[in-house]
């Protein structure tokens, strides 16, 4: 049994009771618990001063990448990722090789997860078998293993009708279907978003439209088959006014937004220190920044003031990392070669602390929408996760919202060095990681 | 250009500010960046030439023009410098015209290509560039399908100059200053005068070369194209501009009206299977320079166009072979303007050139 812990004298966010306060937290046995009037001698006594305290976070969309992929990251090092950027629970992607599509590959995940450590990893299953795009996958058997939700992840569900199928089937089972909604009919080339800069670059461009026509789809779908419709990784004004309206109309869907999308534009593609004379002045050598290259690009800055906007108002449920760690090799080449993707787990919270300090989004909002936002989009089942009440689980981050402290990709738990903050001074960092109660991430003492 | 320090791009509000850049120099061509006289050691766009160093450019151009119409070719002036093409586009005018260049002033050329090369045995771009760096070449010229390469090379090579000989649908550096060395000869400074540049806007890496040359040099520029071949920023307008002070005209006969030189770019037949265009019919009524059409121009205004010609479609073969085109003199020029650039990098321009 772990020793018991006492967190004191921290700013204490329960985003389930709306509680905002200064206080103390006892995690006794992997539960939180009532404070003790004295603590058990072998309690460890974390000064909580200065530093939140609120319930672990959780990811909806990573890319642990194992089985198949782990020369860019396996479940031990995303994992491990996960506790160092302070989440406690994160969904697997099942772009994996073998994809997840079957409950053995289910079942191996969880295996993994374990032997890794105290972090919660949670399966989405594959919509399609082999993520083919052609016929549907064992879904009740998938979610009897443990799957909490389906998606062709990396690609969008591929026809109308195979996502009107998934709608209805996993509908049934009361999971969500996922879409990465992406037309490829329209996107011309990957990575970079059709605007300006893409001209400029004389890159092919990912236009807004080929998100939101699947979005559209997807939702006009949804009011046929009724089912739960979450978009993954919006990036687009126009898909979150969708949303918005959706959502009215009292459909399920649900949204989730990385940080990346809502912190950075197109223009960080031109490097970070980008033209001085605007876009139609002379590039500079850190031009074609392929560590900037994700799926969906980073938009306009238009698009990122829209998805703040929906992120503050509720339109967009959740803010999920979509981790995508990738080698070295994979972005040392020209842009239109490189992977898309970036590395998010460990610099997910610093990215999202610059909306606080600019007067976005307010802090309680923000960690809302990293835990209940997510916890509610995988269902009531999930609830607990979020929630700092005692008797729930002890998944609790705490970190220093002030702490400045520069992007060393060589220190990234993470096998994914590849973040176009390389090198660049966050602010607001984690401090320690409890999971189950295990403290999964931190040191000890100050 | 001058080696001022960069402000870096003021961050978009509430995002992270990109405070320290880990990797390159954000200047690009130089050397240093204490202000001083700078060697420029890559040619990576014409976006960062000034018009001094254009016209400097040219004028060195203009005096290996000379040599050129030698019956001996030679001088030594790059005895003993190794200039490498690595071409992995199809290519013969750009890979034959710096061949030619570096041969002439007794550079030796070794010529690379995509195909039969460690590249189509997989063979990383990047491994690929450090392994020619270190047998010691001095300079790289790079022609690729994939926009940004020579920026990339440039990124990580320490010791070799780059080239850009063509990337992707980004930049043509080296073809746009033989076309402004075509235009200069022929109707002296360019300051307001009007270009109209016709035909595949959207793919084209000359089209963005030219524009900012002539821009430095004070020429406007009109765009004119099918609207599906025009960049969509372009049509909308509005968002910050991705080319400077060009307008955009579909109707050529009114972007043709008055133009001191009309510049037709390749049409690509396969632009049509992807639904670019209708038809080449079409396309050919629409935009091909026609003996009307020219007839709006200024009297003698000049023909060009970068090649290779699809004889009958961008322009009217009357015409392409007639005596305003100036196609082949393009040719020639390429072939001086890549003598001055490569002896200007390999020598900052210290040498005699004559024998």
């Amino acid at each position: 049994m772990s020793r018991s812990i006492l967190i004191t004298g921290a700013r204490v966010i329960d985003p389930v009771s709306g509680s905002d306060r200064t206080g103390d937290l006892f995690i006794r046995d992997g539960v939180i618990t009532a404070s003790p009037e004295t603590a058990p001698v072998d309690t460890l006594v974390v000064d909580g001063k200065g530093l939140v305290a609120a319930p672990g976070f959780i990811d909806l969309h990573a890319h642990l990448r194992e089985p198949g992929f782990e020369d860019r990251e396996s479940i031990e090092t995303g994992t491990a990722a996960a506790a160092a950027g302070g989440f406690t629970t994160v969904c697997a992607m099942p772009n994996t090789s073998p994809a997840i599509d079957t409950a053995a590959v289910v079942d191996f995940i969880t295996h993994r997860a374990r032997e890794a450590g105290p972090i919660r990893v949670l399966a989405f299953g594959a919509v399609s078998r082999g993520r083919k795009g052609v016929e549907l996958t064992d879904m009740e058997e998938l979610a009897r293993a443990g799957a909490v939700g389906f998606t062709d992840d990396g690609s969008p569900v591929a026809t109308g009708l195979l996502m009107e199928k998934a709608l209805l089937y996993a509908g049934e089972l009361g999971l969500p279907v996922m879409d990465h909604c992406e037309d490829h009919s329209i996107t011309a080339g990957l990575g970079m978003h059709e605007g300006a800069v893409a001209s400029r670059l004389g890159l092919a461009g990912y236009p807004s439209a080929a998100e939101e026509s699947l979005v559209a789809r997807d939702i006009a779908l949804l009011g046929l088959t009724g089912g739960h419709f979450h978009v993954a990784h919006v990036s687009t004004a126009g898909g979150v006014e969708m949303v918005r309206m959706a959502k009215r109309r009292g459909l399920r869907v649900t949204a989730e937004v990385t940080p990346n999308h809502l912190t950075m534009t197109d223009e960080w593609v031109l490097g970070a220190n980008g033209p001085a004379d605007g876009i139609a002045g002379s590039l500079t050598l850190a031009a074609y920044e392929t560590r900037a290259k994700v799926s969906p690009p980073l938009r306009s800055r238009t698009d990122r003031d829209a998805l703040i906007e929906g992120l503050c108002d509720g339109t967009i449920d959740a803010v999920a990392t979509d981790h995508a760690p990738h080698t070295f090799g994979d972005k040392a080449t020209p842009f239109d070669e490189a992977a898309v993707g970036i590395s998010t787990l460990e610099t997910a919270l610093g990215s999202l602390m610059s909306l606080v300090r600019s007067g976005a989004i307010d802090l309680p909002t923000l960690v809302a929408r990293l835990t209940t936002g997510p916890a509610s989009v995988l269902g009531e089942r999930f609830a607990n996760l979020a929630s700092l009440a005692v008797g729930t689980p002890a998944d609790i981050v705490l970190f220093d919202p002030e702490e400045c402290w520069t992007v060393d990709v060589s220190r990234f738990a993470s096998k994914g060095k590849n973040t176009p903050l390389a090198g660049q001074t966050l602010q607001g960092r984690v401090r320690m990681t409890i999971a189950g109660g295990e403290i999964a991430f931190g040191k000890v003492g100050r | 250009m001058m080696g001022s320090v960069r402000n870096p791009t003021s961050p978009p509000d509430g995002s992270p500010s990109p405070r320290t850049e880990a990797r390159a120099s954000p200047l690009k061509g130089e050397e240093g960046s204490d202000g001083a006289a700078h060697r420029r050691r890559h040619v990576l766009d014409l976006d960062d030439f000034s018009r001094e160093e254009i016209t400097a450019l040219l004028d060195s151009a203009d005096a290996m023009r000379e040599l050129l119409s030698r019956s001996i070719k030679k001088a030594p002036s790059l005895r003993g410098k190794v200039v490498l093409t690595l071409f992995l586009e199809p290519s013969t005018r750009t890979r034959v015209s710096f061949e030619q260049a570096g041969k002439m002033l007794s550079a030796d050329v070794i010529n690379i290509s995509g195909s039969g090369s460690s590249a189509e045995k997989g063979e990383s771009l990047l491994n690929t560039a450090l392994t020619l760096q270190a047998m010691h070449a001095d300079v790289i010229v790079i022609r690729s399908p994939h926009s940004g390469a020579p920026y990339f090379l440039a990124r990580n090579l320490q010791r070799m100059g780059v080239v850009n000989a063509g990337d992707g649908r980004h930049a043509h550096p080296t073809q746009a200053l033989l076309d402004l060395m075509t235009m200069r000869h022929h109707i002296g400074g360019l300051e307001g005068k009007r270009v109209v540049i016709v035909g595949d806007v959207l793919h084209s890496r000359v089209a963005r070369s030219d524009v900012f040359g002539l821009q430095a040099l004070g020429a406007s520029v009109v765009l004119c194209g099918p609207p599906t071949l025009i960049p969509l920023d372009l049509l909308r307008g509005g968002e910050g501009e991705s080319l400077p002070d060009v307008s955009v005209e579909h109707d050529l006969d009114r972007a043709i009206d008055d133009a001191d030189a009309v510049i037709a770019l390749r049409i690509q037949q396969e632009r049509q299977g992807a639904g670019m265009l209708p038809s080449m019919r079409e396309y050919t009524r629409r935009w091909q320079v026609t003996e009307a059409r020219y007839r709006r121009a200024k009297p003698g205004a000049l023909l060009m166009h970068p090649g290779p010609m699809n004889e009958g479609v961008e322009i009217a073969s009357s015409l392409a072979h007639g005596p305003g085109s100036q196609i082949e003199e393009q040719v020639t020029n390429g072939v001086a303007v890549r003598m001055a650039l490569l002896y200007q990098l390999l020598t900052g321009g210290q040498e005699e050139v004559s024998e």
